[in-house]
């Protein structure tokens, strides 16, 4: 006999597992209706926002770097662009195409991550990604291949994949050698093809059907780029605005039925960010090659199914790849490795694409670059109302399910955003439930 | 069900832990591409939330343990941690120093609250953010912000073969002399902590023409102030020697008392 859930319970995990970061999962359930659904975040505080004042504007790459393990350059990406937004410095384009050119490897790295080692085995039904290489062995081996190609690319780009140290303001410290990055291309062209066999593999799972009205938020990028380290907000709904404006748009407000913070858009409410959002918004900004792998996947431009996420996903690393291999012939390791830097009293503002979505970033420095106050706002923060608007969505129609599956599925739903909770942390109120 | 599910045979098993950090160290251990599913052939996997549901009882026989101590119940979990654990060994400069996190014991950490919550009453936090060493006996401490995976697999190795592991304790100057970069201090009057903070990075910052800053930590026995005069000559300010040695292993004894002794005099 298998056990249905009925009149009053609670629905819990208590450690959610392959996530990044210490979180919990609560959802009630009342006569039939869900009632209730929240994230609880145990992770505790870091206080980075605080701790940041008083340091030097050179800094905060390496600091805010250690929010993430999972997506430092993010970190250091969005810092940078604030900051320099603050001093008005421009940075050579030489510059801009390399720090591109990072960042791919941390979306290659970040996305295989997620895909094969968290994601996968949700469809597959193992418990992780060990079991799931016992039965899928090439699958897994394909997997951890992509992702060493993407640690590899941070690497040579940012002297290590976790909390690279060759980011600074302006640019960086060394710019790698041709040799370096002709020897990078052979990787890329077999991660290339083995992110191709990813999209065809994932798009054979079966998906939950859901289909999710959520607003989108994503960077639109100038130059036909599909967007990374720049751009300008727009949204689903028709919105479209610049970093600088990003506190006029999004505000953290109390929401009744949980003490969480989220942050909402105004005038809109819950919005979602990641690359459901980015994918939708800017199909035609993806490489032909991307484009050809969506649609032979039955993507269609735009995505609104949370469980497809990880297609997206897949059809992101195709661009990744792709993206990065035209990155090598456009880049010139001759140029500077860095704009001058002067500092002066200002504010910035800096917003780019981590693999999970908008990171935003804004700074008040003093006149001789010493760090005022700092403001961070990380992707998963601003999903958490998404995810728990798909939490009671998925959970109402499928109360039929046996408690233990259904469960199953509700992680599943969270693990659709890839969700960093080391980075929220930031963000959220601790609460506990002692109910 | 099967011959090998009755084999006598018992691999040892691990055990993942987090506490306050950012996930970096554990990746390390994710991001053996070519040695995961080798490392996961000879021990087993017991428990790794970040990688799997699956989450077998202790005792374990070697517990990684990554992050800081920064709230009361990780002051009461870590306990239990050390009393499942035959090895216990931290990873990271959370785990070994108590981490960047540890900027809050040199400040008001209810200012801290207040700076970053709306709502600071629901905030339950410590004062500070310690070393897993100032909480329970560890066995062995890996450094670094992140940990090198070479290092972490030799650690790993080592406790599976029941040897100790074989890791240097050298300055980040010695990796620096055999790589043959030129000294960032003294070719350029870079600020460099290479003279005084331990090996295992490879002497990366040097060799991207920046100043080691720390990150594995204050090498054992360090002088750290004689540091400080050769920085403080190279016209290097108070105020920039207290932050450079007060970052990512601020809480570490001879990393603090340098910052402290700076502070005075700026």
């Amino acid at each position: 006999m298998t056990h249905r859930l009925n009149a009053d319970e609670l629905l819990r995990v208590d450690a959610l597992a392959r996530v990044e970061g210490e979180g919990a999962m609560r959802i009630r359930i009342r006569d039939g209706l869900v009632t209730e659904v929240a994230l609880d975040i145990y992770e505790p505080p870091r206080f980075f926002e605080a701790l940041l004042r008083g340091r030097a504007f050179g800094e905060a790459p390496d600091i805010t770097a250690r929010i993430c393990g999972i997506c430092p350059v993010a970190y250091q990406m969005s810092a940078c662009q604030a900051i320099e937004a603050a001093f008005e410095v421009e940075v050579p384009d030489n510059v801009r195409l390399l720090r591109r050119l990072l960042y791919c490897g941390e979306w290659i790295e970040s996305h295989a991550l997620h895909i094969f080692l968290l994601h996968a085995p949700d469809y597959l039904g193992y418990e992780g990604v060990i079991d799931m290489a016992r039965d899928h062995h090439d699958l897994v081996e394909l997997g951890l291949r992509l992702k060493k190609v993407g640690n590899e690319l941070m690497t040579v780009v940012g002297g290590r994949s976790v909390h690279p140290i060759n980011v600074r303001v302006g640019g960086f410290y060394r710019l790698p050698s041709a040799e370096q990055l002709a020897a990078l291309r052979p990787q890329l062209e077999q991660a290339r093809d083995d992110a191709l066999a990813t999209v065809a593999a994932v798009a054979q799972f079966s998906f939950p059907e859901l289909e999710q009205p959520h607003e989108y938020l994503a960077l639109r990028a100038p130059a036909g780029d599909y967007p990374l380290e720049r751009g300008t907000l727009v949204s689903s709904g028709g919105l479209v605005f610049d970093a600088p404006q990003f506190g006029d748009h999004i505000v953290e407000e109390h929401v009744e039925r949980s003490n969480a913070l989220h942050a909402s858009l105004v005038g809109v409410g819950r919005y979602m960010v990641g690359p459901l959002p980015r994918y939708s918004l800017n199909f035609d900004r993806l490489s032909p090659l991307a484009q050809q792998a969506a649609r032979d996947a039955g993507l269609g431009t735009t995505c609104r199914n949370p469980f497809q996420s990880i297609v997206v996903r897949a059809v992101e690393l195709v661009y990744a790849c792709d993206e990065a291999l035209r990155l090598l012939d456009a880049i010139d390791p001759s140029g500077p490795p860095a704009a001058d830097v002067l500092p002066r009293a200002g504010i910035g503002h800096g917003v780019t694409e981590a693999p999970r979505g908008i990171l935003y970033h804004r700074y008040e420095l003093a006149d001789d670059g010493t760090i005022v106050s700092a403001q961070i706002v990380p992707p998963t923060s601003q999903n958490q109302g998404a995810v728990e608007a798909d939490l009671t969505a998925f959970v109402q129609n499928h109360l039929d399910l046996p408690t233990d599956e259904l469960t199953h599925r509700c992680e599943q739903a969270i693990r659709n955003y890839d969700p960093c909770i080391s980075c929220a942390t930031h963000f959220l109120d601790l609460t506990v439930d002692e109910g | 069900m099967t011959a090998a599910t009755a084999a006598p045979s018992r691999r040892p098993t691990l055990a993942v832990w987090k506490f306050s950090s950012c996930d970096g160290c554990q990746l390390s251990l994710l991001n053996c591409e070519d040695e995961l599913l080798a490392v996961a052939g000879a021990i087993e996997i017991a428990h790794f939330t970040e990688a799997t549901r699956a989450d077998a009882e202790g005792p374990y026989d070697l517990s990684l343990v990554e992050g800081s101590i920064t709230t009361p119940e990780d002051a009461q979990r870590i306990l239990e941690v050390r009393r499942l654990s035959r090895w216990l060994v931290t990873i990271g400069a959370c785990a070994t120093s108590g981490g960047i996190q540890a900027l809050r014991n040199f400040a008001d950490v209810d200012e801290f609250t207040r700076a970053v919550y709306a709502t600071p009453e629901f905030i339950s936090t410590l004062s500070t953010s310690t070393a897993i060493s100032d909480h329970v006996p560890v066995d062995y401490e890996l450094h670094g912000c992140p940990i090198d995976r070479r290092q972490l697999l030799e650690v790993v190795t080592a406790f599976v073969q029941g040897r100790p592991p074989r890791i240097a304790a050298e300055s980040v100057c010695a990796e620096c002399k055999r790589r043959g970069t030129v000294c960032v201090t003294v070719a350029h009057g870079t600020p460099c902590l290479g003279p005084v903070t331990h090996s295992g990075c490879g002497a990366l910052c040097p060799s991207y023409d920046r100043g080691c800053f720390g990150c594995f930590g204050p090498l054992p026995g360090a002088n750290t102030s004689s540091l400080s005069l050769t920085l403080s000559a190279a016209g290097v300010a108070p105020r920039d020697v207290t932050r450079l040695f007060r970052t990512f292993n601020a809480a570490s004894d001879s990393f603090r008392d340098a910052a402290d002794a700076s502070e005075r005099q700026s």
